[in-house]
């Protein structure tokens, strides 16, 4: 596996095909817990790292033992039923180690049990035929993009709380406007990634 | 086939089954100690508005540093007022001090009708946006501007409350008043202000110096028709020597004032208001 190919895996992950600003997954937190930057890196943190290991966990699952065996159509459910024990651990280990993010996520660490974003890469991995490490890399960079999509979106966030809108686009329709944005603006990457390191 | 369904349902099963041992051992080993059931007990007493008067995040974390090593005082939640200052001091085992009900007092009597504008400001209209262009359109540098940022917090203050009271700010001729009787002295609006004009003072105080005009006599009548010029005719009238003139601005110390009002009297400017006369009729 060369590192090309790595970079590409990884850049069309995050910018490309962002998962939450090009792939529209992942819209609760992105919506939900945008309102602060402090917040929001907090929630990124945690989505990474279970995606991270939501997929090296799934990843040998299918490989190993669904498809060995022929059970290729147990893949929702049993990926459900990982990713949700992984996010029950990750919520033990933040109440334990870091009980201030633990309280800020609140409701979103439960919601992250069915969250699209993390079911939507684990599923991606195994439908694009990915190497573990490639697997791997796409996780990460999705994860990345996560973070990004979510650290800008919360600082927009926090300049329109200061704006002052008509009232007709005060609060949600507000956030949904420059969500829109937003994520116009990531359709500006499409292709770049792909003309800069050849595919 | 028959194989096909079991083993299927024996390998998810399974799988179930590893994650809830691994579960399981992740909660014995990374158990949280058991948390102080006072924090409970605390919190039940707590109105549980997070209204943030006390300076800690929300009642929660109030209850969190009471039970703390070095406990703030069990004083600070004001909108629970004595009552839960007595309860709250039983349940840490100690001595409740003396609560003081507090209620919020606006500093200026300036306002459309005694200030002048210096330009006419149509940017954001809140206080805070207002003060950081040259200060605000009115005259007066220290003056109150009338956008009711000190409202929106009393607003905020009272949406958190079930049923919500009426709130104790109103806007009159770009003037802050706050009605007595409705405060109920949780400050929000003393951080809201961002000119610092409103105070906390304890409920009853009468008169009030509504100036916090530091200029000297000349630029400060200037400013304002109700600026305290710092004449000292005040002082000198107080059978109490309870006033005292600081950077041409009086102050009344309410340990030493009987409250016999002859200060209201002699003010050229009126600055010195009696408390209760300030509470408007409510047309904002």
């Amino acid at each position: 596996m060369d590192v090309k190919h790595m970079i590409v895996i990884m850049m069309s992950a995050v910018f490309v095909n962002n998962y939450v600003l090009s792939q529209f997954l992942g819209m609760c937190p992105f919506l939900g817990v945008s309102k602060e930057i402090k917040n929001a890196a907090g929630m990124s943190g945690a989505v990474m790292f279970v995606m991270l290991i939501a997929t090296a966990a799934t990843w040998p699952i299918q490989h190993y033992i669904l498809h060995e065996k022929g059970l290729d159509y147990l893949q929702t459910v049993v990926f459900i039923l990982v990713i949700a024990a992984l996010v029950q651990l990750t919520k033990i280990i933040l109440k334990r180690y870091i009980p201030p993010l633990h309280d800020a996520l609140g409701v979103f660490l439960p919601l992250m049990v069915s969250n699209c974003v993390i079911f939507g890469v684990t599923i991606t991995n195994i439908n694009n035929d990915y190497t573990f490490f490639e697997a791997v890399v796409n996780a990460l960079g999705a994860g990345g993009g996560f973070f990004l999509a979510m650290i800008l979106f919360s600082g927009i966030r926090e300049h329109t709380q200061n704006a002052d809108p008509p009232p007709s686009f005060k609060g949600i329709p507000l956030t949904l406007i420059s969500a829109a944005i937003l994520s116009l603006s990531f359709f500006a990457f499409g292709g770049v990634v792909e003309n800069l390191f050849g595919h | 086939m028959d194989m096909m369904i079991i083993y299927a349902a024996v390998l998810v099963a399974g799988i179930g089954a590893v994650c809830a041992i691994v579960l399981c051992t992740a909660s014995k080993f990374m158990a949280v100690s058991p948390s102080d059931n006072r924090i409970e007990k605390i919190t039940e007493i707590l109105p549980m508005t997070n209204c943030g008067a006390c300076g800690f995040p929300g009642c929660s974390g109030y209850a969190k540093a009471l039970v703390s090593e070095s406990p703030p005082a069990e004083t600070l939640c004001i909108p629970g007022g004595a009552e839960a200052a007595k309860k709250l001091g039983e349940i840490l085992g100690i001595e409740s001090s003396v609560f003081e009900h507090q209620r919020a007092i606006v500093h200026c009597a300036g306002g459309s009708t005694a200030m002048n504008k210096k330009m006419e400001y149509s940017g954001i209209q809140t206080c805070m946006a207002a003060a950081e262009l040259f200060g605000g359109q009115g005259t007066c540098p220290f003056g109150c501007l009338g956008y009711g940022d000190c409202r929106d917090a009393c607003q905020k203050h009272s949406d958190s409350l079930n049923p919500p009271p009426p709130i104790a700010v109103c806007i009159n001729d770009d003037l802050a008043r706050i009605v007595p009787d409705l405060c109920s002295g949780c400050g929000l609006c003393v951080k809201a202000c961002p000119k610092g004009l409103i105070a906390m003072e304890k409920d009853g105080v009468s008169p009030v110096v509504k100036c916090k005009n530091t200029q000297k006599g000349a630029a400060a009548r200037k400013s304002c028709s109700s600026a305290c010029i710092g004449c000292r005719k005040c002082v000198s009238v107080c059978p109490d020597g309870a006033i005292e003139v600081k950077n041409f601005l009086a102050e009344i110390d309410y340990e030493k004032c009987t409250g016999c009002n002859s200060c209201i009297g002699v003010c050229p400017t009126k600055c010195i208001q009696p408390v209760k006369q300030t509470s408007p009729e409510i047309k904002a």
